[in-house]
């Protein structure tokens, strides 16, 4: 599979991104002014702080040059991963349901949690046990994943929830420990933590690199 | 036209930096103070103030989180 990682102007976690899809399959980088996205399979929109996060975190990267061709992406099927900012980003453009709110502790949260896989219906989380617990770093102060009563029902009934925090985990008051959804096709995937910081046994887990081979394994 | 954009936090949603303000105004002596909610405050100049809402809409708040209202000079605001 052929993987675009995006950057942006205060991406920071682009290049981790890279060598997380280097090891799974063909990482090629991508740039935010762009119209073009080099015929990737995949596209990440990674971490970091995109245009500052002015006014709110990634409402100004929805509308930066390549967001146009991520969206028609999207819409066309394509494999799209937020992860923390780039979750932001895909809530901010539609792409995926609910916002992001500031952490309830006010306070940036960096630290390594555990999570439970709470579908296995999509490609991003497809090859792991639906048993399977991951401990994957999360870095973020807007963090808190937020949707509206009759929303939340939808995702229930669409079963778009794909990974919470474990139980007592919940590092920024997300509802219902919500800590990854999917779009309701499945094909559009966003996280708060970091899988491409946990990718290699350096780092203490190599959980993360999992849900990069889920989506390699996938039929482009 | 002055416009000046008001975006609060919708109501019912937890406003964690509300609550640190409405903690520590008792703490400096301010007694009696409630339900505190900190929004943006957003100052622009428009040529067509009707495009106004559309622009809160789309971009100046995100309408499934926040509330905004709208005031325009010279119109009582």
């Amino acid at each position: 599979m052929k993987f675009g990682v995006i950057s942006f102007p205060g991406s920071c976690d682009d290049v981790d991104a890279l060598m997380a899809c280097a090891r799974v399959g063909e990482a090629v980088a991508l740039w935010h002014a762009d119209h073009d996205l080099a015929g990737v399979d995949a596209v990440v929109i990674p971490g970091g702080f995109s245009y500052g996060d002015y006014l709110r975190a990634g409402a100004i990267a929805r509308f930066a040059p390549i967001m146009t061709e991520v969206i028609e992406f999207a819409r066309e099927g394509g494999f799209v991963m937020g992860i923390c900012n780039g979750f932001q980003v895909c809530c901010e453009a539609g792409l995926l349901p609910g916002a992001l709110l500031g952490n309830v502790s006010r306070r940036f949260v960096c630290r390594q949690v555990a999570l439970d896989v709470a579908s296995t219906r999509i490609p991003f989380t497809h090859g792991l046990d639906a048993s399977a617990r991951l401990s994957i770093p999360v870095k973020h102060t807007t963090g808190r994943f937020f949707a509206p009563p009759e929303l939340l029902d939808r995702l229930h009934a669409s079963d778009q929830v794909a990974l919470r925090y474990a139980p007592g985990s919940n590092p920024n008051g997300s509802l219902e420990d919500i800590a990854a959804v999917s779009n309701e096709r499945g094909n559009v995937f966003g996280l708060m933590p970091h899988p491409e910081h946990a990718v290699d046994p350096l780092t203490g887990s190599t959980d993360g690199l999992r849900l990069f081979a889920s989506l390699a394994a996938a039929k482009a | 036209m002055k416009a000046r954009v008001l975006v609060r936090p919708k109501a019912g949603i937890l406003d964690p930096q509300g609550a640190a303000v409405e903690r520590a105004l008792p703490a400096l002596g301010f007694a009696g103070v409630r339900d505190v909610r900190v929004g943006r405050l957003i100052e622009l100049e428009v040529a067509d103030p009707s495009r106004l809402a559309e622009m809160c809409e789309r971009l100046l708040a995100n309408p499934l989180i926040e509330d905004y209202e709208v005031l325009l000079e010279g119109a009582g605001g």
